[in-house]
C-alpha cells in the first residue's frame, strides 16, 4: 500500500486530528523530549482510522515501563496490567469476547524478559492479537538497566563495563514460534509503520511489530549516542528495508545497520479456529460454541438467568 | 525543481497547500518535524515556550504541501497540516466518510 | 437436609454421573447437572462454576485441583464454555482477570505453589477490582511438599499473599456438597464486591467422594454482575455505589474506560500520591470491611452455653464433630462453630463467645494460621488452644479430644 494513499482524518484549525483518540485530561505525557513512544502512537492511531475497525471493538492492553504507559493515554477500553503479564492478560479478554480487537504496546524488557514465556505461546498459539513492541534496548523507565535486547558492549546501570550477554533477536523469536505476522520498523519509519500496524490490526492471527524507538534520556545518554534526534538519524542511515528478509538474520549490534522491514505474513488458522474445528471434528452436533461473554443488557434481572445459558 | 519544459498538465495539476498549525505550549523541541520537513518549511524558534523549549516557526508556509509528515513525526501532537484548497478537500471529505468510521 | 432425588426422574438420562472418567452427558434441562450424584469435591466445585453461569476458565494443572480443570475441559464444549490451558499460573490468573473485563464469569484453579504464583496478578484484581474466583485445593507445603496429601496451609496467604493492604474474601468448605454450593457463593460475593473470592479447599474435600445433590436451575440462587447503566461517555470505573463498590463494565461496548494496577482515582487515572493512596486503599479495604457480617457465614451447633467451643474449617471440621460428640459423652458442654468464611475472619462472634466460654480450641491442618486470629480476637477474654498438625492427613480426633478435656478445666 502506498503511503501516500493514507486516509487519515484532518484537523481542524484549532484541535488536532488524533485528539479525539487521546486522553486530553492526562496530557501532557510523561515521556521525554525525543522520546519515540508519542510518534508510536500517532502512528498507531493513524493505523486504527485507516483500518476502520470499530472504535468500540479496539481494546488496549499494555504492561509496566514507559511503554506501558501507552495504554493510559489511548482514548479506548485500555489496560494498564503487571509486568509481563500483558499478553495473558489480553488472551483473557480476546478468549471471553472474540469480538473484541486485542492491540498490545508494550516495551522490550516487559514482552520479552518477564514475559518471554507469555510471549512465546501465544505466538505458538497463534493468538489473534496484534503486539507492538517498542524496543529501546534497555528498562528505561526505571532507569536504564540491561535488558534482554541491550547489545553486546553498550553500557547500561547493571552492566557498567559493558553488556556481554547476546541479546534477543526478537523478530527471528517470534517467528520461530510460529508468529503469523512479524514486522519490524523504527519510530522514523512513521507512514511504513502506520501500514504495518494496519495490516497487523486486520490480518488474523498473532501479529508481531518491533519498533526501534530512540530513548534519549537513558540509553542514548549513557552510550553517549546523542538525542533521540541522534538516533533517528541514525535509524534514517542505518535502516535497510529488507521486506521478507530471513528473521534468522535480523539481529542488531552495537549502533549497526538496523534490517527493518515486513519479514513475515502468511494465513493460517487461529488459537480460536483451531479450537473450534477440533471440537467440531470431535465432537460433532454435540459441540456447542462458545456463548459469548455476558450481556449487560440481558442480565438486569436474572438472578437464576445465568445458570441456565 | 527545474523542469525542461513546462508539463501539459501545469495548469491544471497543482502541489497542494497545507497550513501548519502549531500548538506552541505543547512543544518539548525534540527538533523531528523541522529535521525531517522536506520542504523545509520549519525552523527552530528563538522563542522559548513555558516547558523552556524553542518550538518550530513555520518559517516559509508558502512551501508546505500538506504532506503531513510533521503531524505523524510529532511526539507531542503539537503539530498538524490543514489542507488549503476547498476543492480538493471535497475529495478527500467524500473519500474519509466513505472509508473511515466517524471518530 | 436435602431431599435424595433420583437422576433419572430429574435429567430424563439413566446415567448417573460418576466422579472419575465417566461419560457425562447433557441433562435435559440444561448445562446445570440437576439431581443426586456420587461426586468427588473437585468434581462437584467444576458443577457449582457452571451453575453459577462461569463459562471461562484458565488453568495449569496443579494436584490436587487438576480433576477440577479437566471436567471442565470435557464439559465446556458442551455447553458453551471456554477452556484455555495457559502456560503457567502467572498466565492463568492473567488470564482470569483479562476474561472478566471481557464480560465472562472467570475462574481458575491450583494449589500451593500456584497459588504463591498467582499473588501479584490478584493484587492486580484486587486493585482494579475484578470479580472472579480463585480455588486453591490446598496441600502440604511448604514448596512442592506434599502433593498428593492434604494441608490447610494456605490460610494466611490467602489474605495476605500478595504485597500492599487489601481485603479479600475467603470461603472454606467441609464436603463435597458444599464444594458445589459454596463455588457458587463464591461467584456471588465476587460479584457483589467486585472482588476476587478465594475458594480454599483441601485435598481431602477435593478427593473426598460423597453424595452431591444438585437442585434445579431455577433454584440456584446466582447474583447478577453489577453493571453500569448510566450514559457511557460518564462511567467512571471506580466511583462506587453506597456500599463502597462501584459498577462494572465490559470492554468492547464503547466505555473508553482504562484501569491500571497503578493507584488511582475514580476515572482509573494513576495519581501518584499519597492523598489518592489513601482514598483508593481505603475504600478497597473498607468496601470489605464495613460488609463483613453481611459476609459472615458461620455454622455454630450446640454453641449456647458451652464451656469449650471447637472452632473449625474444613475437613477438619468434620474430624472435630468426632472429638465433639467424644467429648459430649464424657459430660463436657462443648459446641462446634465451624467457619464457611474465613476471611474476612468473623472477629465479633469469636470476640462475643470469648466472653462466655471457658476456652476455644482450634484444630487446623497446619501450624497456627487461623489459630492466630482466633487468639487475637478472643483477646484474652478467654483460654485459646491450638491442635496442630504439619499436613499430609487429617487430625486423630483424639488429639482435638484432649484439647478439649484440657480446656474444659
Amino acid at each position: 500500500m502506498n503511503p501516500n494513499q493514507l486516509i487519515v482524518g484532518r484537523g481542524t484549525a484549532e484541535h488536532h486530528p488524533m485528539e479525539d483518540f487521546l486522553r486530553m485530561d492526562r496530557m501532557p505525557h510523561i515521556w521525554c523530549s525525543t522520546c519515540g513512544l508519542g510518534t508510536c502512537l500517532t502512528a498507531f492511531i493513524a493505523a486504527v482510522e485507516e483500518s476502520t475497525i470499530p472504535r468500540e471493538d479496539i481494546v488496549v492492553v499494555s504492561g509496566i515501563g514507559c511503554t506501558g504507559r501507552a495504554a493510559g493515554y489511548l482514548k479506548f477500553d485500555s489496560f494498564h496490567t503487571t509486568h509481563g503479564r500483558a499478553i495473558p492478560y489480553a488472551t483473557g479478554l480476546k478468549v471471553a469476547n472474540p469480538r473484541l480487537k486485542v492491540c498490545l504496546i508494550s516495551g522490550d524488557g516487559d514482552l520479552v524478559s518477564i514475559g518471554g514465556n507469555h510471549l512465546i505461546h501465544a505466538a505458538r498459539r497463534n493468538m489473534d492479537l496484534t503486539v507492538i513492541c517498542v524496543n529501546n534496548f534497555n528498562y528505561a523507565m526505571t532507569g536504564g538497566q540491561a535488558a534482554p535486547t541491550t547489545p553486546q558492549g553498550a553500557l547500561a546501570t547493571t552492566t557498567p563495563y559493558g553488556a556481554f550477554e547476546r541479546p534477543f533477536n526478537i523478530p527471528f523469536l517470534v517467528d520461530s514460534c510460529g508468529a503469523t505476522y512479524v514486522a519490524r520498523w523504527t519510530a522514523l519509519h512513521v507512514r511504513q509503520l502506520t501500514i504495518a500496524i494496519k495490516e497487523a490490526m486486520l490480518h488474523r492471527g498473532f501479529s508481531f511489530i518491533e519498533v526501534i524507538s530512540p530513548c534519549p534520556t537513558v540509553y542514548a545518554r549513557r552510550n553517549r549516542l546523542g538525542s533521540g534526534l541522534d538516533l533517528m538519524k541514525f535509524y534514517h542511515d542505518h535502516s535497510i528495508t529488507k521486506n521478507f528478509a530471513s528473521t534468522r538474520e535480523c539481529d542488531i549490534k552495537f549502533q549497526q545497520d538496523i534490517i527493518v522491514g515486513k519479514f513475515v505474513q502468511r494465513d493460517e488458522p487461529t488459537y480460536l479456529d483451531s479450537m473450534e474445528a477440533q471440537m467440531k471434528k470431535t465432537l460433532g452436533a454435540k459441540f456447542v460454541p462458545y456463548v459469548g461473554p455476558m450481556d449487560p443488557s440481558a442480565d438486569s434481572e436474572g438472578t437464576k438467568s445465568n445458570a441456565r445459558s | 525543481m527545474k523542469y525542461w519544459r513546462k508539463p501539459l498538465d501545469a495548469e491544471r495539476k497543482k502541489a497542494p497547500h497545507g497550513n501548519v498549525h502549531v500548538i506552541f505550549e505543547r512543544c518539548k523541541g525534540c527538533g523531528f518535524c523541522i529535521a525531517y520537513c522536506p520542504r523545509q518549511v520549519l525552523e527552530v524558534s528563538t522563542e522559548y515556550n513555558r516547558k523552556g523549549y524553542h518550538p518550530p516557526v513555520v518559517a516559509h508556509p508558502e512551501q508546505c504541501v500538506n504532506c503531513r509528515l510533521c503531524e505523524a513525526l510529532c511526539p507531542e501532537f503539537a503539530i498538524w497540516n490543514t489542507l488549503d484548497e476547498p476543492g480538493q478537500d471535497e475529495i478527500r471529505s467524500q473519500k474519509l466518510d466513505a472509508g473511515s468510521q466517524k471518530c | 437436609m436435602l431431599e435424595v432425588r433420583s437422576a433419572r426422574e430429574e435429567t430424563g438420562h439413566d446415567e448417573v454421573t460418576g466422579s472419575r472418567g465417566d461419560e457425562v452427558s447433557k441433562p435435559k434441562r440444561g448445562p446445570v447437572l440437576t439431581g443426586a450424584h456420587y461426586l468427588d469435591g473437585d468434581h462437584a466445585c467444576a458443577e457449582g462454576a457452571i451453575a453459577a453461569g462461569c463459562r471461562f476458565i484458565a488453568g495449569y494443572p496443579i494436584t490436587p485441583s487438576t480433576e477440577v480443570a479437566e471436567r471442565l475441559a470435557e464439559r465446556f464444549p458442551k455447553i458453551g464454555g471456554t477452556f484455555i490451558q495457559m502456560e503457567d499460573e502467572l498466565a492463568s490468573i492473567a488470564a482470569v482477570l483479562g476474561a472478566a473485563w471481557g464480560g465472562a464469569r472467570a475462574m481458575t484453579v491450583t494449589s500451593g505453589p500456584g497459588f504463591s504464583l498467582m499473588q501479584e496478578n490478584i493484587g492486580l484484581g484486587v486493585m482494579t477490582e475484578t470479580p472472579c474466583v480463585v480455588v486453591n485445593v490446598q496441600r502440604g507445603g511448604p514448596s512442592t511438599g506434599l502433593p498428593t496429601l492434604t494441608g490447610q496451609q494456605d490460610m494466611m496467604q490467602a489474605r495476605w499473599g500478595s504485597h500492599g493492604d487489601y481485603e479479600i474474601i475467603a470461603l472454606s468448605p467441609s464436603s463435597p456438597q458444599e464444594c458445589f454450593d459454596l463455588t457458587v457463593t463464591c461467584f456471588n460475593l465476587s460479584e457483589k464486591y467486585r472482588v476476587p473470592v478465594m475458594f480454599m479447599m483441601d485435598e481431602c474435600v477435593g478427593h473426598m467422594t460423597e453424595k452431591v445433590v444438585i437442585p434445579d436451575a431455577d433454584t440456584i440462587d446466582v447474583w447478577p454482575r453489577r453493571w453500569y447503566r448510566g450514559p457511557k461517555d460518564k462511567y467512571r470505573p471506580y466511583a462506587p455505589d453506597k456500599d463502597g463498590v462501584p459498577p462494572m463494565v465490559r470492554a468492547g461496548d464503547d466505555h473508553r474506560f482504562h484501569i491500571t494496577g497503578l493507584t488511582h482515582d475514580e476515572r482509573g487515572y494513576p495519581i501518584i500520591t499519597a492523598e489518592c493512596q489513601h482514598l483508593c486503599v481505603s475504600r478497597l479495604v473498607d468496601k470489605i470491611r464495613n460488609n463483613a457480617d453481611d459476609l459472615m457465614i458461620i455454622k455454630e451447633e450446640q454453641v449456647k452455653g458451652a464451656d469449650v467451643v471447637v472452632v473449625a474449617y474444613g475437613i477438619s471440621a468434620r474430624v472435630a464433630t468426632k472429638a465433639v460428640t467424644d467429648a459430649r459423652k464424657k459430660g463436657i458442654k462443648v459446641g462446634l462453630l465451624r467457619l464457611i468464611t474465613v476471611w474476612p475472619f468473623p472477629e465479633k462472634r469469636i470476640r462475643e463467645l470469648a466472653g462466655a466460654v471457658k476456652c476455644l480450641v482450634m484444630p487446623e491442618i497446619n501450624m497456627g494460621q487461623m489459630y492466630r486470629e482466633m487468639e487475637r480476637a478472643a483477646g484474652g477474654k478467654c483460654k485459646t488452644l491450638l491442635v496442630p498438625h504439619c499436613g499430609g492427613w487429617v487430625h486423630d480426633p483424639d488429639d482435638i479430644l484432649k484439647a478439649i478435656v484440657e480446656g474444659a478445666k
